[in-house]
């Protein structure tokens, strides 16, 4: 509790620099501290993936790290996967394939299949199955998520 | 339904309306919200399952940095308990005082003894830590066979466990087992799960000058703000109460929850929006749960397959409290106890227990799934007692589809069917022999089939209502349709979906009527100031209900339009119809109005017929006259590993029949989810209490929710019987996967299991079980 910590990384392009309680989440600064509220928290046990965001170019479970380990690091959220207009071929394929219902882990089912596609661009559906076991979902069942990451890694070479 | 449209818009698969802003992180759920000047609440729950409060001391935590208040249970000035919806009549319903805070006793682990409101996240989850509270234990009370029978007790008070007693029954059951050549019994255990939806619950309550917005991750915002106005003693018009996005709910979020009155109270008392959101863990020990029944049930059949009677005795586990719903949920299986099959006698009899456990309430089917799972089950036990090929014993029994509308034996009117067409239907979708064949060397497969209706679409009030089921409340549904000067639309729904496309699902519906686009239909829920009233989303109702009274809004709006097409262009008012996109006269064609020249006419009203209103917006309210029952056949082949016990699903085929589809893609991810959820039951999702009452599986590591790597892909078809009750012909989706799949499961599972001499197993299925099952049969 007692001191605070100062905390420097790039999110989403930009550098961002606060004064933070030493135990703060990841998460919790992203979402709190910068507003970031796209990365969501569905458990405390590091179970849901919920929470996924990419630390320099990996994907990693954001409740797992303090804010301050990720010092230095350079941070994407789903903010900074795509914008109106100019969607991430993820975010479009989720759209077109109904990959999501209620949403609540749609920014970590992203997350988690780019850095998929990233590792292996063109994955079959046991590889997506086992790259996305750590995300859980209770709306889709699935099958449409798996679709999407399928259809996506088709679109993009 | 407007047959005369360019753009059939009902029955395509358009994509969300309401994705953009879900897949771009943009959404706003209810930790996405926070009001200025807001405080942070954190509960102190009870480790004890059963305990009278000796003492709560709460100075150290009130004298902790940044903590403004500490309450606890006689702290609450609340006029009322927690709601419970349901008077049966002639029915005594034994319901425990349930406050937002334990007063003298906790009754389960997790029940709240205390409230700590500070300035911080962190600190007021440190400060509760502070709180110290003495505890007398009581016995505790956690096998619901036990229960019932009797010795310790959950209310000492009440001088038994037993809630209530209710029975739903017609035909003569005696008659029929006499009647029948083969008596089979089973005890079916349905074990008890939780909701887990993905976002866990929160509130943030903001009482300021007289009156309170509540905003709440909840199902059933209309609902919230009467209790809230009746547990407050606050005037209903002064709160507001706000669904925002909510991440999923699966019956969790139909609940009134302490932490919602408790919140809006300190809120009042402090004068300071107060905000609070649930861990998991916290998710897990006081969210309620769902299903825990055990059924002993008896199905009697004549030798060549025709069934008999059907009775069925459920043990229901409460859990330690009545919630809203709680005592209701083995009832609404009760209507449909006998599933797609014409059975001349058919009893159900409930008894409510109480245990020291979280409540159970609605969770995705509510009682339906249950039924289902006993009586599909039941029909594979008696195919095997028989000797006869369990589809051919189904065939034998359906209701025949020139039956219909279909009176049952305990005289609920099904609206219309057609099983066999849905079973031959899947046995064309996949192959399901075949694949068993393929069993590798070493594993045993086994096909498990569902043939299910449920009943949804709730509720004919009459039927439900304080003189009829006994639930006090009407249950129908409103809807709002304002056509805007440009023609742009904007729909008020009483329904609150959190993840059922609805937004789509209804704008499709107005297009279609008024052949605008449905991109320029906005649709506005889960805001009781700014929408018309209604009742929430649940029960599969908020299409069947929902959508109709969408449907009949619009209607209202088509009579109006057409009315002034005809003033404007001289002709009569039967002769306009919609064509394509313009309301036009009957045979030119040319001659007509888009519903955006229409409203510009009705907003500059300087030639409307004689009389007419200004403006082009109406409300409906629609109230059904009976429920709908959707239907459909599941099939699917498991393998299992003889020596772990491990199960996996190899294949899942599915067909449901939910009238026609507005949008398929959605129905289809109803479907898809509907399934895993049960899939999670059958297999790996079970909510356990040790002897002590203590919850074992108190988070995701230890509640195994299945993951994209535990499941397969799904093989889909529908069929598309139209109901009767609404002018859309539309049936409900959104539980009917859970409701089929866990007895599809299990009947796979034994079916693999019978070469080794297993006929009988309980869920869930998880290896261990399933490997003992093994061993027992070969001892
Ligand atoms: S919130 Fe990070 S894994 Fe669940
Ligand atoms: S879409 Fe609701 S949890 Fe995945």
């Amino acid at each position: 509790m007692a001191g605070s910590v100062r905390v420097t990384m790039t999110v989403n392009g930009a550098q961002q620099s606060a004064e933070v309680e030493p135990r703060l989440l990841l998460v919790h600064f992203l979402r709190e501290t910068l507003g970031l509220t796209g990365t969501h928290v569905g458990c405390d046990t590091s179970n849901c993936g919920a929470c996924t965001v990419h630390l320099n170019g990996e994907a990693i479970k954001s409740c797992t790290l303090l804010a301050a380990q990720a010092d230095g690091a350079e941070i994407k959220t789903i903010e900074g996967m795509g914008q109106e207009g100019a969607l991430h071929p993820l975010q479009e394929a989720f759209w077109e394939h109904h990959g999501l219902q209620c949403g609540y882990c749609t920014p970590g089912m992203i997350m988690a299949s780019a850095d998929l596609l990233e590792r292996n661009p063109k994955p079959n559906e046991e590889e997506v199955r086992e790259a996305l076991a750590g995300n859980l979902c209770r709306c889709t069942g699935y099958h449409n998520i798996v679709k999407a990451v399928i259809a996506a890694s088709e679109t993009t070479a | 339904m407007s047959a005369t449209a360019a753009e059939p818009w009902i029955g395509r698969p358009l994509k969300r309306k309401e994705d953009p802003r879900l897949i771009m992180g943009r959404a706003r759920y209810i930790d996405d919200i926070n009001a200025v000047g807001q405080l942070w609440a954190a509960f102190v729950r009870s480790p004890e399952a059963h305990a009278r409060i000796a003492s709560i001391d709460t100075s150290e935590a009130k004298a902790f940095p940044g903590v403004h208040a500490v309450f606890t249970g006689n702290d609450l000035d609340l006029e009322a308990p927690l709601p419970m919806a349901w008077v049966p009549p002639g029915v005594e319903v034994k319901n425990p005082p349930h406050w937002s805070l334990a007063k003298d006793e906790v009754h389960h682990v997790g029940d709240p003894v205390a409230l700590v409101i500070g300035s911080d996240r962190y600190a007021v989850v440190d400060a509760a830590q502070l709180v110290s509270v003495e505890y007398d234990p009581l016995p505790v009370v956690v096998d619901l066979e036990k229960a019932y029978e009797g010795g310790d007790l959950v209310h000492a008070d009440l001088g038994t466990n037993q809630c209530h007693e209710w029975s739903l029954g017609g035909g003569d059951l005696d008659a029929g087992f006499a009647a029948a050549d083969v008596v089979v019994e089973r005890r079916i255990v349905n074990h008890r799960t939780a909701g887990a939806a993905i976002e866990p619950r929160g509130v943030l309550a903001d009482y300021r000058a007289g009156s309170l917005t509540l905003t709440s991750s909840t199902q059933v915002p209309h609902f919230l703000r009467l209790f809230l106005a009746l547990q407050l003693g606050i005037s209903e018009d002064r709160i507001r109460a706000i669904a925002p996005e909510v991440g999923g709910g699966f019956g969790s979020k139909l609940q009134i929850y302490g932490e919602e009155i408790a919140l809006a109270w300190a809120s009042r008392k402090l004068e300071r929006p107060i905000k609070w959101v649930e861990s998991r863990t916290e998710g897990m020990l006081a969210t309620h749960h769902g299903r825990d029944q055990i059924a002993y049930t008896k199905i009697g059949a004549t030798r060549d397959g025709k069934i008999t009677a059907y009775h069925t005795k459920i043990l229901q586990d409460l859990g330690a409290y009545l919630m809203l719903l709680t005592p209701t949920i083995p009832s609404l299986g009760a209507f449909v106890m006998s599933g797609v099959y014409d059975i001349p006698a058919v009893q159900t009899d409930i008894v409510g227990v109480f245990t020291n456990k979280m409540p159970t309430d609605a969770i995705r089917g509510a009682g339906r799934p249950e039924a289902t799972h006993q009586i599909e089950l039941m029909i594979d036990q008696l195919a095997d007692e028989l000797g006869m090929d369990r589809l051919e014993l189904r065939r034998k029994n359906f209701m025949r589809p020139e039956s219909f509308p279909h009176e049952t034996a305990i005289g609920v009117v099904y609206d219309s069917g057609d099983y066999p067409k849905a079973l031959d239907t899947l046995l064309e979708l996949a192959d399901l022999d075949a694949i068993k064949a393929a069993a590798p060397a070493g594993k045993l497969r086994g096909i498990g089939y569902s043939t299910y209706t449920e009943i949804c679409g709730l509720a004919p009030s009459r039927v439900t209502g304080p003189s009829g089921f006994g639930l006090q409340t009407g249950l129908w549904e409103s809807a709002m349709v304002r056509v805007h000067i440009t023609g742009a639309v904007t729909v008020y729904t009483g329904t609150s979906p959190h993840g059922q496309g609805l937004e789509t699902t209804m704008a499709q519906i107005v297009a279609q009527r008024l052949g605008c686009d449905p991109q320029n239909v906005e649709v506005i829920h889960g805001d009781t100031g700014t929408g018309p009233q209604g009742l929430g989303t649940y029960g599969s109702r908020s299409t069947a209900v929902g959508g109709e009274s969408v449907a009949r809004a619009t209607a209202k709006i088509v009579d109006k339009a057409r009315q002034i097409v005809a003033h404007q262009l001289e002709a009569a008012v039967d002769d306009v119809e919609l064509s394509g996109d313009k309301f036009s006269v009957k045979g030119s064609p040319d001659k007509g109005m888009t519903i955006g020249e229409i409203s510009m006419a009705a907003y500059i009203p300087e030639n409307l017929p004689e009389g007419m209103e200004p403006g082009l917006e109406e409300l409906a309210f629609y109230d059904p006259e009976n429920f709908v029952f959707p239907f459909g056949a599941h099939g699917c082949v498991v393998e299992v590993d003889p020596d772990t016990g491990n199960v996996d699903v190899v294949k899942y085929a599915a067909v449901d029949d939910c009238g026609p589809a507005i949008n398929p893609k959605i129905i289809d991810g109803q479907v898809h989810g509907g399934i895993v959820h049960a899939i999670g039951q059958a297999l790996f999702e079970r909510i356990h209490y040790d002897d002590e009452g203590q919850l074992v599986t108190s988070n995701f590591a230890d509640y195994a929710l299945p993951s994209a790597a535990d499941v397969p892909s799904f093989d889909l078809d529908r069929t598309e019987t139209p109901s009767p009750v609404n002018s859309l012909g539309v049936k409900g989706i959104g539980e009917a996967g859970t409701i089929a799949a866990s007895p599809a499961i299990t009947n796979a599972v034994l079916d693999a299991l019978r070469p080794l001499g297993v006929t009988f197993i309980n869920m869930p299925l998880g290896p261990q079980r399933v490997w003992e099952a093994i061993q027992e049969a070969k001892a």
